[in-house]
């Protein structure tokens, strides 16, 4: 084949996808930006630029910081504890444990249910007076609690349906690295007479380095980008205290109709995930392998 | 001595460890078994943990009959049949270009196409709306699949698929008269076909659960998926009609957790094979 010809062949088979990648990914994310510097079209009043306006309405929003603050709050109270989670599923049920099967269809369940469908059980689940949750607590002579309708608990309420349900989407890629692992490291170190504890905080968890910042990744954009379970259960309140980022811009895009200050909004979201691709590269580049 | 003593703490650290490993077994399908429950009985047992209470399928009639669940089900089977069927012919071509073809400017595309691995349709609400909008799809099953269906993640677990099929094979057909296309549907799709089965089930259980984006882009019982269908009904329709909402909501996930019971190991392999790449 001609130079010329693999140049054709390798633009004609990317055009379809790039067509569509264009038109939904990257012309949108510029015209966010764009949007962002102007005001929201109303009535019969046109966009006008209007320099950082919407960004200064950001700056004195409480609703934004808030909803921003609780976003890293969830992120910081989500991710270690699926991933600390994930971890302890996948060596249990990669190791010779008693019901393993049924171990690992009870840890990976949650993942293939929608979130919104678990989330109306979990909402039945926490529901005052005759929700289970209350039943288990009155049963310990434990006083009761509106775990939703308090601003003090809604978030960490939120957390734990999210731990729930990401924990055993992890566990798999953690048992996938695991089953990759050769047998024969764990035989010379038992013949060396390294304890399990030993051999694991000083073979395994390195080994499984990659697995984990992979894991911690995909962790992050989700502590972001999933807030199906904050329609279904608390529509960002009590109080906004379970107001996440993205739910705050569907709110302002979608009920309010400001789509101006929702790309401003929305650009925000976009620099988190920035920061975290650059951090991922960053990481990589230092090689975190031991591969 | 010491070493009958450490065999104990053995023994007995196994135990713990298995009943820690049960016990959060039996928490993590709590959930699920209370829906389970509520679900098959009537009303007035949704709270009552009696073994004599008496099942019943009444609850999953009065869900079906107060919603339009069959036409949920079939624009979900719908939009998960049409994205699939996209991202399977879009991601092959692009991996093929991507694995097999030199040409100017073929790093600089591939980054673009990983961008979108951070910068997912699922944060562009707006702007999606505002083009979908200006195409005249609002509304429509087409607008909730379009902004997937070059799928990222789908170009790069092809690429590197590809990539590892030994170039031989490739010289063997074109020395056959074989096009490029030939090439690509007579040796790189047969020998990536485990790939696409993962990949397969890894798009339809997102788009089957997928929500945000298709309740913002839908409003008609036309249009709607499963998932969006769902919350408007226990939303607005039912009150706190507990029984009947667990029933519907089961009824929602069942296909996907039937088919995960059925084919289990395939399904955690497949997720396995998406995530090692």
């Amino acid at each position: 084949m001609t130079r010329s010809a693999q140049w054709l062949y390798g633009w004609l088979l990317l055009l379809p996808a790039a067509v569509l990648l264009a038109l939904f990914t990257h012309y949108p994310a510029v015209a966010t930006l764009w949007h962002s510097f102007r005001s929201t079209p109303k009535g019969s009043r046109a966009s006008t630029f209007v320099g950082v306006d919407n960004y200064a309405q950001l700056v004195d929003d409480p609703i934004f910081w808030q909803s921003l603050t609780n976003n890293l709050w969830f992120a910081l109270g989500t991710i270690p504890l699926s991933i600390a989670l994930a971890l302890l599923m996948a060596v249990w049920v990669n190791g010779k444990i008693a019901g393993r099967g049924f171990l690992r269809l009870a840890y990976f369940t949650p993942t293939v249910l929608p979130m919104i469908a678990v989330a109306n059980i979990w909402l039945f689940f926490y529901t005052p007076e005759y929700g289970l949750l209350e039943q288990i607590t009155g049963a310990f002579g434990l006083p009761a609690h509106n775990w939703l309708g308090s601003k003090n608990s809604a978030l960490a309420a939120l957390m734990v349906v999210t731990v729930w349900k990401e924990a055993g989407f992890f566990m798999i890629f953690y048992l996938a690295a695991l089953q990759q692992m050769s047998p024969q490291l764990a035989e010379a170190a038992a013949i060396e007479g390294a304890s399990r504890a030993y051999f694991f905080r000083r073979v395994t968890l390195p080994l499984l380095m990659p697995t984990t910042l992979f894991v911690l990744v995909n962790a992050v954009i989700n502590a972001f980008r999933l807030v199906d379970h904050v329609v279904v259960m608390t529509r960002g309140g009590p109080d906004n205290a379970t107001e996440l980022l993205l739910y705050y811009i569907y709110e302002i895009g979608f009920r309010f109709w400001d789509s101006a200050y929702a790309a401003a909004l929305t650009m925000v979201l976009l620099l988190l995930l920035g920061v975290v691709a650059l951090l991922q590269f960053w990481f990589l580049e230092r090689k975190v392998h031991y591969q | 001595m010491s070493s009958v003593h450490s065999s104990r703490s053995v023994y007995l650290g196994h135990g713990l460890e298995t009943a820690g490993a049960w016990l959060l077994g039996a928490l993590w399908i709590l959930p699920l078994a209370y829906a389970i429950w509520t679900a098959f009985h009537p009303g007035e047992y949704s709270t009552h943990f009696v073994p004599t209470a008496p099942l019943t399928l009444d609850n999953f009639a009065r869900a079906w009959a107060a919603a339009p669940f069959a036409r949920y089900f079939l624009n979900t089977i719908l939009l998960c049949t049409m994205i699939l069927a996209a991202q399977l012919v879009l991601c092959t071509l692009a991996a093929y270009a991507f694995a097999r073809f030199v040409f100017p400017g073929r790093n600089l595309f591939f980054a673009l196409v990983l961008l979108q691995l951070m910068v997912m349709p699922d944060v562009l609400i707006v702007e999606n709306y505002r083009t979908m909008g200006a195409l005249g799809l609002r509304d429509t099953i087409v607008a909730i699949g379009l902004p997937y269906m070059a799928s990222a993640f789908g170009i790069f677990l092809l690429r590197q698929t590809f990539k590892t099929i030994p170039k031989e094979l490739d010289e063997a057909a074109r020395v056959e008269g074989c096009t490029p296309l030939q090439v690509l549907w007579k040796v790189y799709v047969p020998l990536a076909r485990p790939v696409y089965l993962a990949y397969a089930l890894v798009s339809v259980s997102f788009h089957w659960n997928n929500f945000l984006w298709p309740l913002i882009i839908t409003n008609s019982v036309e249009s709607r998926p499963l998932t969006v269908g769902l919350q408007v009904f226990s939303a607005t329709d039912q009150g706190i009609d507990w029984s009947i909402i667990t029933a519907a909501t089961l009824l929602t996930s069942a296909p996907l957790l039937i088919a995960f019971l059925l084919f289990q190991r395939q399904f955690v392999q497949s997720f396995m094979r998406a995530g090692i790449k």
